[in-house]
């Protein structure tokens, strides 16, 4: 997993000009290690060929386990544990728990779901990641590109100046799980095709 | 062209100016990276002191008890409660923007969420103070928990409204609190990534978590905003209804009615959205961010104004007639008499209510008035405090002149400590905001460029270029990308 990777980056100052880029340069055959980008461009993940997240499984399994906790609880609490007589009404007052099986839902939906985020991202207040540009959180669209043994990174660099990138430049960087590990996300352009 | 996103010519651009991605970075960030201004300062310490009078007071509270209040046996919440619905009231219009205005798709809502969440954030805390302190030996504050504890177990009440507003506003705020911060994060790495001095790339760098603005990553942002928004929606909406079910909830006249929990939170968006006026358009003049917080956003808050405040007005009306309907001869005496006539005690506080807050409003008809920045900023003040005073009548008037004549009690009046209490959570709630406004991103930043190429001025003339030259053509293109 770890190792020292070399990487091709290439700028790109326009998305109208990374989507046709983004293409090009999967169909050549190239493995895209990431674009990293200064806002969310929508549909840049489908160019990609990334696969849809599933993040919003988690919080829905996430708000389950609220409901489920707040009211195994407060049942147990009211009808087990220490049944109180409040004005002879029923122990098991449905009705008026629901306010609290309601917050606790959205409590651990939003608390896991965060959670999972950073976690899957790998955010966190001192994590050291290796950044590519200073100008992929400005205004710059920021594609990277793996090296292996056998890739010309010449030819690498002078195919991304044909596909309109700018300051390309070779970055040498240690992958670990900080780089994100896309190659089972990512599809390659010819199994998107279906050939 | 084909990529150019298209946004209808009726629209009014987002962000004004000629701009492009780096020159939204600039204007937003590099307020952050000068020497705050001498007015800065001026703002600050005054908050400063205000929470230092608000720190005196509650140590008078703790050490001598409620006492130092002025409440009395049958006003056994005054101020201190009027000042903690105001508050969350007030903490409703961030999420709304960002949560409810998401899901709607309002483009406008980027300029203007991340101040209007800070806002939410910093008045839910200074609206918790209140029940906190209320409670006396605040020491037992842990007792609302549900907490396995060795006196029996013995548990809270689940049944209990007062249980569930600890459960509705510690909720909100968590969530809050990710939802905005999960914003920050991609902002905070651009501020890093332009930081000069290693101690500032240092410090943002921490707040940043190491974000590097991946696909992947903003996929799942993506993502998780969308999910996020989706559960504020309800949450938002069901903290007012539950700070209303305080009262709902009651047989106190007055308080016992059904339509609460949608005049409640009608009237918290009303005066959240005022709040959110009041500070913007400072904090637009002040960061010169008036090309990001154009007129058009503030026109498009101030209808959200009109329309809430309407509705707080048809609750008002429908509640006399509910009581004068129902015949309830307690009801109507809480209506009629003790808010209802002027010459009674509290009458005036009534009356300046609805001026406030159900007349006033109504000059937001007028789209002149709507975009004319004194007015709205006048009328922002004027709606904080009719909301102010609807609590205050809700509260005080249904509780001073009850069943028991006998018991009914004198004139009502804040002590000094009381009034020093409030206004240390305004001191709270602007050394916060001071503190927001010079160390983070107030607009969102990622947000901004986002819609830049659809909303940003620049862009909608070249689009309209486009659309007239060749109208078919522009069409077919656009409809090809969609696809």
């Amino acid at each position: 997993m770890s190792g020292i990777k070399k990487f091709v980056v290439g700028s790109f100052d326009d998305e109208v000009v990374l989507f046709p880029a983004v293409k090009n340069v999967r169909k050549a055959g190239y493995k895209i290690h990431d674009v990293y980008t200064p806002f969310p461009v929508h549909g840049l993940d489908h160019a990609m060929g990334l696969r849809e997240t599933s993040i919003h499984t988690a919080g829905f399994i996430y708000a389950v386990m609220g409901t489920t906790t707040a009211l195994t609880f407060i049942s147990w609490v009211f009808t087990k544990d220490w049944p109180l007589n409040i004005g002879g009404k029923p122990h098991f007052a449905l009705p008026a728990w629901i306010p609290i099986t309601f917050e606790l839902t959205v409590l651990f939906s939003a608390v896991g779901m965060v959670l999972t985020f950073c976690y899957l991202c790998q955010l966190s207040p001192f994590v050291k990641k290796h950044h590519f540009s200073a100008r992929s959180t400005d205004d710059h669209f920021v594609m990277v590109i793996e090296c292996t043994e056998k890739t010309n990174d010449s030819e690498v660099q002078s195919f991304l100046q044909s596909v309109g990138a700018k300051d390309i430049n070779i970055q040498v960087a240690e992958s670990g799980w900080w780089l994100g590990r896309y190659d089972k996300e990512q599809k390659l352009y010819r199994e998107e095709l279906g050939y | 062209m084909s990529l150019l996103k298209y946004e209808s010519q009726q629209r009014e651009p987002l962000v004004d100016g000629n701009k492009d991605y780096h020159q939204v970075t600039e204007d937003i960030i590099s307020p952050i990276e000068m020497k705050p201004g001498r007015l800065w300062y001026i703002g600050f310490y005054i908050s400063v002191a205000l929470l230092m009078f608000g720190v005196y007071s509650i140590y008078r509270e703790v050490t001598y008890g409620i006492g130092q209040w002025n409440l009395n046996k049958t006003i056994g919440w005054g101020w201190d409660i009027t000042n903690f619905v105001w508050w969350v009231g007030i903490g409703h219009a961030g999420t709304l923007i960002s949560a409810i205005l998401l899901l709607f798709r309002q483009g406008w809502r980027t300029g203007v969420n991340r101040a209007a969440e800070a806002m939410t954030i910093f008045a839910v805390m200074c609206a918790g103070q209140f029940p906190i302190w209320h409670m006396g030996r605040v020491w037992m504050a842990f007792f609302v928990l549900p907490y396995p504890n060795t006196r029996g177990p013995l548990w809270v009440n689940f049944n209990s409204p007062l249980l569930w507003d600890v459960f509705a506003i510690s909720t909100y705020f968590t969530v809050s609190l990710l939802f905005w911060y999960s914003g920050l994060m991609p902002d905070f790495a651009t501020v890093r990534d332009r930081a000069k001095t290693k101690f500032r790339k240092m410090m943002y760098g921490i707040a940043a978590f190491g974000w590097t603005g991946s696909t992947k990553h903003w996929q799942r942002f993506e993502s998780l905003s969308l999910v996020l928004a989706g559960l504020s929606t309800p949450l938002v909406l069901s903290v007012h209804t539950i700070v209303s079910f305080d009262f709902a909830t009651s047989v106190v006249p007055g308080w016992h009615t059904t339509i609460f929990p949608p005049y409640f939170v009608a009237g918290a968006i009303f005066s959240g959205f005022a709040m959110v006026q009041t500070l913007l358009i400072i904090v637009r003049k002040v960061l010169n961010l008036q090309d990001y917080i154009t007129v058009g956003h503030i026109e498009a808050m101030n209808k959200v104004i009109v329309l809430t405040g309407s509705i707080v007005g048809i609750a008002y009306l429908t509640e006399l007639f509910i009581a004068w309907y129902g015949q309830n001869p307690y009801e109507i005496h809480a209506f009629f008499e003790n808010r209802g006539n002027i010459f009674s005690p509290y009458g005036w506080s009534y009356y300046l209510m609805m001026f406030c807050n159900v007349l006033s409003p109504q000059l937001f008809w007028s789209k002149k008035l709507r975009r004319n920045i004194t007015v709205t900023f006048f009328m922002s003040i004027i709606v904080n405090i009719g909301m102010w005073y609807e609590r205050f009548v809700i509260i005080v008037t249904s509780v001073y002149r009850d069943f028991l004549p006998s018991s009914w009690s004198t004139y009502y009046s804040p002590s000094i400590y009381e009034i020093g209490f409030y206004l240390g959570t305004f001191g709270l709630f602007f050394t916060c905001f001071f503190f927001f406004a010079k160390y983070f991103p107030v607009i969102a930043v990622a947000e901004i460029k986002s819609i830049l190429k659809t909303s940003g001025e620049n862009y909608k003339v070249k689009m309209s270029d486009i659309e007239k030259a060749d109208a078919e053509k522009f069409y077919i293109e656009e409809v090809e990308h969609a696809h």
